[in-house]
Order: C-alpha cells, then structure tokens, then sequence
C-alpha cells in the first residue's frame, strides 16, 4: 500500500518589520498588541504598503527551489471570517503566485529524490487568539494582533513523497535551505506550520492541518499511516476530510463538525498593484546552499559524505565548523566529534547549536585535538558545559572546568616512580589478582582488563598508550 | 505656552447637513489658514467619531487622521464637523443614512443627492465654503449637482485614500467640493499629491490656477450622455450651457460611447464585491457594540452584521458575495473587469480626438424623499457618473442653470491625470456665465 503525501508549508520570513506596515516583528516576548498600528489591526481606512523585503526574501526562496518567477504576481483576498482575522479577510496570493513549478533534492527512503514544488507564494499571518481559562471550555478569549501582519511565505508541494519519514527529510532540508538564505529563523517558537496531504494509493485523502513541529510532522503523518492502513485493512472505505493533529497525544482528530466547505471568495487585492518580481527575482544572488555546501566540504576537507551531510545540514553547524582552524577541519577526529559527539549531546538534551558558546566550544575542540585532554575527558566536559548552559543559560570556560575536574592529560616522567599513572596501575595490580596471573599464563585479553580499571581509576585522563606502557613494565617485573 | 488658535463654530443645521461638529476647532496658518471644512463622515479623523453614518460604527473614534486630513490641517483649515452621507457611502441620496436623512437646501422636500449630501448641503446651506467629500460612482458629483455647487472627483490616484473607510477601493476617489470653481482648486491644492502610504497613489502633485481661456478646446458630446432616462428639461439647460462654451470659443463636436450600454452593470458587480470584502471587518469583535459572548462566534458575528448594517448595504453585501462565490466569479467580477477595459478603452478612443466630454451630470433634478424606493431606478441614475470612476479619469460637476428652482450640474470628464484642465473648462463655464 504505497503512501502519498503531499506538504503545505507555512513559514515566517525573518524579516525586521511586518509584510504591509512598519511594525516590529519582535514580538515574541512583548504584550499582547503592543506590535501593531492602524494597518496590522486592520482599521477602517487604513491600506497596505508591501515590505520589499520580505518579497526579496520570498524571492530568494524562489531561486533555491528552482521555481519559475512569473513577469507579474499579484496579492488577493481570501474571505472568511473568525474573530482572530481583524479585516475579515487575509491578504495572500491565488492564481498569481509568486513563484511556480520548482524542486528540492532530498535524499529519499531510495536514494536521492527530486522532490517538485507546486508554488511559493507570500501571505500575512493573522492574529492570535488566547483561551482564558482551560483550553477545553475556556471561560473567554482575548485576541493578540502582535502576530497579524507578520510576512509568511507558503510552500506547496506535489503528491511527491512516500513516507513520514521521507516528509521528515525533506521538512529539514527545507528548513536548511530557507536558514541558508537568511530568511528564515526556525527557532522562534511558531515560525512553521505544516498542513500535510496524506493518503494510501487508491483510497480518498485527508488533509491535516496546523502542525507545529519538525518531529510532530513525523508523528502526525506515521499516526495517519497506521489509522489509515487499518481503516483500508478492516474494509472501511477513508472518508476525505480535515483532521487536526494533537501533539499532545500524538493522533490526529476528525475536525468537529462537517462544516460546509469554506468559499474564500478570492479576488485580486484591489489596494495594491501587481508586483513586477521577474527582473527583480533575476537580479537576486542567492548564497551557497546546503548541497554544494556539503560538496565542498567532501572535497576541501576530505569529510566522507555521512559526514559533510550531517555538518552542512544545518547552517548554524556549519557555520560553527567553518569558524574552526582550516587544519581541524579536515581531521576525521574533529568532524566526528562534532557531527557525532557534539550533535548527539546537543539532541539529548534538546538544545540547538544556537544555544551553545560557540568560542567555548571551539575551545574544547582545540584541546582535544592538540591532545590537552582524552577524548573521554572532552566529552565529559561538553557534557558538564551543556547542563551548565541548559541550567544556568552560560557555562564556564572549558579549561577552567577541565582544571576543576581534574581531567587534564596525564603524562607520564620517563622516570616518574610516583605519577598517577604508575600509581593507578600499582593498585590495579594488587586488587586484581586473578587478571594478573591469567596475563602471567598468556591471556592477553587479561591486559585489556587491567588497562580499563587503570582508565577508570585515572577518570580517562591517561592515554592508553600510557597506561599500556606502564602496565606491561610493572607487570614484566621491570619496576 | 502660545494658545493654539481656534475659530468658533456653530451652525443652524436645519438641514441635517452635520452629523457631528466641532464647536471651537483649531486652526492654524498656511494656505487654508482659518477657513472652517467640512469632512464627509467616512474620513478618519483624529479624535473625532467616524462613523460612515453606520450604526455598526458608532462610537469608533479613529486614532489616525486620513492623509487628506492631515494636509488639511497642516494648511491652518478648522475642521468644523463630519457631514452625513448614505451609509458607507451606498446610496445616491443620503437617504440610507442610519441618522435620518439630509435636506436640500434648495427644496427641503428633496434630497440633496448622495452619497455625500451632508457635505453639498452643508455648502449649498452657507454653514461652510468647502468640504471634502467622496466619489466612488458619482457621490461628489451627484450632490453638487443637486444641490448646485461645485464638485471635483480627481483622477485615481490624485489624492491619497489612507484613512478613507474604503467601499470600492478600486473605484472612489476622495474630492474637493465648494460653492465655486475657485475653492475647488485652492482645496484640491492642499489635498492631493503622492503618499507613500497608498499604494494607489500617483505621484503627481496638483497646483494650478485656473485659466477661463476656452478657444481651442475640443469639447465632445456623447449621444449616450443624453440617451433614455435623461429628463428632457435637464437636457436642455445642458446644452445652452455647452452652446455657451462654443459661443466662447470651444469646438464642439458629437461622439458615441458604446461601453455606456454595460458601465453600470459593470460598476455594481465591482463595488458591491469589493465592498462584500472591506465591510467583513465590522463583526462586533472591534466595533460597535460588543458582539455577545454568550453565542458562538459565528452566531453573534450574524447578529451584529443584521443589527448594525442598514438594509442597502445588507443589499450591496450579498450581492457582493454571491457574485464572488465560486462558479460565479468568471460570470460577475471576471466580466465587470472586462467591461472596464472597453470603458477605459472607449475614453482613450474618445481623448484621442476632443480635450473633454461634457454632458449633464445627473439625468434628472433632485428627487423627492422617498421617490426612488425601488433599488433599481436609484441604481439606474447613476449611469452617467460611474464611467469616470470606472476609467479612474477626473470628472467635474459645475452648476449650470435650474429646472424651476431645482439646480442642474454640467459634467466636465477629462482625461486620465488632467483633473486641471476639467477645472480649467469648469471655470471658463463659471466665469462665463457670472460675465
């Protein structure tokens, strides 16, 4: 039974000021309405004035998915009303969108993947609406118009992928590209919303609206996947319809009622004109994108591709990898710590690379890679920085911690009878007995043994090389 | 601290021309230094309640100024009050005003026109030398008309719309209106220009001083102006005063315009599905009176919109909306648009050959209250006003003789961005006729 899915993508451009006034779009943090003036809040008399920015940002968005920019693109009305809509209808684009008929490669559940791009086209977000009171019978609901007006381009793509899996894929290639181009922040809390089209070949599809998250994509479409699979497997015939995503419980609703389909009643925007985007879409420059970046990365670093995948599918890592000296990044060491190591901490604890000290960091990587501290002392010390970060939002320097944790390279003195080392392998010696005599009999792995308990003994911060070294002389009688 | 300068104002309003005044309002210098002016109710002004004589509007007191106000204050007028009007500008006598309506001052038994009739009456009344009004089918010409004073729509785009309480963006026009050509000019000098805020807005400023020199212009006369419908009495009192530009020097020669056959079906299927989509705004959430809380959204957003929208404009909303419905668009909007093309197509056509076009303003003298009570025969005396707003060209209604003691309006349309010369032909007309 062979999936179908197809997305709608809703994305906040990153631009200073809201689509058609001056206001801020920094609203996250501020009160409610305190963004807004006569033309976000909609009132009566008051017109729209298109930011060129964010049409240059939509543009750009355009040229990396490879669309074709019409001479002309023109703003309409969708009509429909709900208390969170302050004009009562929502300027966007309908049949003069800015951009049509693009792709993004993936790399899909079977290899590399083109997947098509329907359309782009720009729209204003509306407003906010906030249940007092329990969200299930909420005693009222305030309306904050901070968010009306803020710039959003909306992303269409054909009936093209397979699996929630792959949707997830190309949901993080997406994001990557759109934070190559600077247009976009998908750290701030609401920048994407998802609608997905999913439905098993031969059956009738069902739309999903107003997913929040990367992984509630996943979620959703997988839920709809097995709801859907076994609708078909008991006979039942999927009923096309809308659902809404829970992410709370991670299924998918029927929506309430079998209201009637909206008639938006779109016609062209008659208070602003046609924008002219063909030259203007010609003249834009876009910067290099994730795959060339990767690319590059294969051959001016000698990365394996797993590797400059995983460092370059995010502009932030990369970023971050280019900021390291030139030598250091073409060492496998550095790039599996970071696309591994650091990647991995940062996951678990659900934090982004954002919300790292960069200069910290890079730090720790310098250390390790001049051999200041083991690879187990390092990753002991990220470990203590990000919980420092998560818990306190700044950590300390990373040499500092490495001294208060004692996890600096030991090295041995040649002639050193007393240094950690030479005592840690002493005492693993006499607690262990039985390993020594195994090793005395020929049982090399016995050494191994012995070699571990010195390394816990020292916390990782001798080199193994050390410790062999040490361990075999005590134990041939040398010392 | 110096005291802001103000003038006193108090009118008899015995006609209904106000819906609200200003007693003492500030004025200041420049070119309209003291001078009272009057404001059509649907202009936002600071401060002052703008209702567009709606109900659902009551209230709401914007905490903006229009452009068109803010240029007027900067000049030193006094703002002196917000004249009636047919509610959201929907009417063609100031009749649907949710206030009662406004009288003629020329015959308190009729109307003064519309929709902007508190203005043209307050003029024609002597309670203020100029107003500004609105035009989006013929409202600032149809009142000057009736009421006998001066009434200028410029050309699309002349004059900023910020803070116009839109009806039909694409087609209105706020204008300048006065007892003469003179003040025409003088307050179409403060008001228009380029403004960053409309994106409509050409960038074209307007200062001029009227020249009465009419020898060498080409006047054309469109048989279609004085077709079916037009009153023979206002035919006549038109054409003497067309025989007197000729007398004074203009060529004039007869044209037809065809697009006149479907420029009204095309101007009712366009403003009313623009206005369906503006007036969705007013649902209780904002204005008005609160929706109540205790319905579903839906629910009270119906009870505000029934309660609060007079009965035209219920009208023009869902005619608007069923022609916007799918499976109609093609058939209404889409086709209304093509008819605006070949009325814009047929000026062009026509401006090739002649500087102007003049005819009568309105077909007929001003109606009695209550006369047109059906929708249809108001809509239908429209028909010679609305080609202008639908081409977006500047039209000019100069009073130009009486039926018994009601006015008749000579109509001045000119081409795209020549608003001075309509002012300059309505000014050789005025002088003309005064000599």
């Amino acid at each position: 039974m062979t999936v179908i899915i197809g997305l709608e993508i809703h994305c906040q451009l990153d631009t200073a000021t809201k689509l058609f006034c001056g206001c801020s779009t920094d609203y996250r943090d501020d009160h409610p309405n305190s963004h807004t003036c006569p033309v976000c809040l909609g009132l009566p008399g008051s017109l729209p004035k298109t930011n060129k920015k964010a049409v240059e940002y939509a543009l750009r968005v355009a040229k990396a998915l490879h669309c074709e920019v019409p001479e002309e693109s023109e703003f309409s009305r969708k009509n429909y009303f709900y208390p969170d809509l302050n004009k009562g209808f929502q300027i966007t684009q309908y049949d003069r969108p800015l951009a049509v008929c693009g792709h993004l490669d993936i790399e899909g559940d079977d290899g590399p993947k083109r997947v098509r791009i329907t359309r782009v086209h720009m729209e204003e977000d509306p407003g906010r609406l906030v249940h007092k009171g329990g969200a299930d019978r909420p005693r009222y609901t305030l309306v904050d118009y901070n968010r009306a007006g803020i710039p959003l381009i909306e992303i269409v793509t054909e009936p093209d992928l397979r699996s929630p899996r792959e949707a997830r894929k190309f949901l993080n290639k997406m994001r990557a590209t759109l934070e190559y181009l600077g247009v976009f922040d998908s750290e701030k809390e609401g920048s994407l919303r998802v609608d997905a089209n999913i439905s098993i070949q031969g059956s009738e599809r069902v739309e999903i609206k107003n997913i929040t998250s990367y992984k509630g994509v996943e979620k959703a479409l997988t839920f709809e996947v097995t709801r859907q699979r076994n609708s078909i497997r008991r006979g039942q015939k999927i009923v096309r319809e809308t659902r809404h995503f829970v992410e709370t419980r991670g299924v998918t609703t029927s929506s309430r009622s079998k209201e009637m389909e909206q008639d938006y009643r779109y016609f062209p925007e008659p208070d602003l004109k046609p924008l002219r985007v063909k030259d203007w879409a010609e003249a834009i420059v876009i910067p290099e994108l994730p795959d060339a970046r990767k690319q590059r990365f294969i051959q001016d670093y000698q990365l394996s591709p797993t590797h400059a995948a995983t460092l370059t599918g995010d502009w932030q890592i990369a970023e971050f990898y280019e900021t390291l000296p030139v030598e250091m990044r073409a060492s496998t060491g550095t790039a599996t710590w970071v696309a591994d190591t650091l990647l991995g901490e940062l996951n678990y604890r659900d934090m982004a690379i954002r919300h790292v000290p960069l200069e910290h960091f890079k730090e720790l990587l310098i250390i390790r890679e001049s051999g200041g501290i083991t690879d187990r002392g390092a990753v002991e010390v990220l470990r203590t920085l990000l919980d420092q970060v998560k818990e306190k939002g700044g950590c300390e320097a990373p040499a500092e911690c490495i001294k208060r944790l004692g996890l600096g390279v030991i090295t041995t003195p040649e002639q050193g009878s007393e240094d950690p080392v030479t005592s840690a392998a002493r005492d693993a010696i006499t607690e262990n007995p039985q390993a020594v005599d195994d090793y005395r009999k020929g049982r090399k792995e016995a050494l191994n043994f012995l070699v571990g308990q010195v390394m816990k003994k020292t916390r990782g911060c001798a080199k193994p090389a050390d410790v062999n070294r040490v361990l075999t002389g005590l134990l041939s009688g040398k010392e | 601290m110096i005291p802001v300068p103000s003038i006193e104002f108090h009118p008899d309003d015995r006609y209904f021309a106000f819906l609200r005044t200003v007693s003492t309002p500030e004025c200041g210098q420049g070119r309209l230094a003291g001078i009272p002016v009057a404001v059509k109710d649907n202009i936002s002004t600071a401060g002052i309640e703008t209702t567009c004589a709606s109900r659902i509007l009551a209230g709401y007191i914007p905490p903006y100024d229009a452009t068109v106000v803010e240029h007027l204050r900067r000049e030193g007028a006094a703002i002196v009050g917000k004249t009636n009007m047919d509610e959201f500008g929907m009417g063609t006598t100031t009749e649907n005003s949710a206030f009662g309506p406004t009288k003629n001052p020329a015959d308190t038994s009729r109307v003064p026109g519309g929709s902007s009739g508190g203005s043209a009456a307050a003029i024609a009344g002597g309670l203020v030398p100029m107003a500004l009004g609105t035009d989006t089918g013929g409202s600032i010409r149809c009142p000057a008309a009736f009421c006998g004073i001066v009434g200028l729509k410029p050309t699309y785009g002349r004059v900023s719309r910020y803070g116009l309480i839109a009806y039909a963006n694409s087609l209105e026009q706020i204008g300048p209106m006065a007892g003469n050509v003179t003040d025409v000019n003088r307050l179409m000098e403060v008001i228009a220009g380029y403004d960053s805020r409309d994106s409509t807005s050409l960038n074209q400023a307007y200062l001029h001083t009227p020249d009465p020199e009419i020898r060498g212009v080409k006047i054309g006369v469109p048989e279609e102006f004085f077709g079916e419908g037009v009153d023979p009495r206002v035919a006549s009192v038109v054409w003497d005063a067309i025989s007197m530009l000729e007398r004074k020097g203009a060529e004039i020669v007869t044209c037809r315009m065809p697009s006149m056959a479907y420029a009204l079906a095309a101007y009712y299927v366009t403003c009313t599905c623009e206005a369906s989509s503006n007036l969705a705004r007013f649902d209780g959430v904002r204005y008005g009176d609160p929706a109540d809380t205790r319905k579903t959204w839906h629910e009270s957003f119906q009870e505000r919109r029934r309660e609060g929208f007079g009965e035209e404009v219920r009208r023009r909303i869902m005619l608007g909306t069923f022609a916007l419905s799918s499976g109609y668009y093609g058939k209404y909007y889409a086709k209304a648009q093509a008819a605006r093309h070949h009325v814009r197509a047929d000026f062009a056509r026509l401006f090739r050959d002649v500087d102007v076009l003049a005819g009568p303003t309105m077909p007929t003298v001003a109606f009695r209250f209550g006369e047109k009570s059906d929708p249809l025969s108001m809509y239908l005396s429209d028909i010679l006003t609305v080609p202008a707003n639908l081409a977006g060209v500047p039209a000019i209604s100069v009073p130009c003789g009486k039926v018994g003691n009601l006015p008749v309006g000579l109509q001045i349309t000119g081409r795209w961005r020549e608003d001075e010369r309509v002012v300059d032909v309505a000014y050789a007309y005025e002088q003309g006729r005064s000599a």
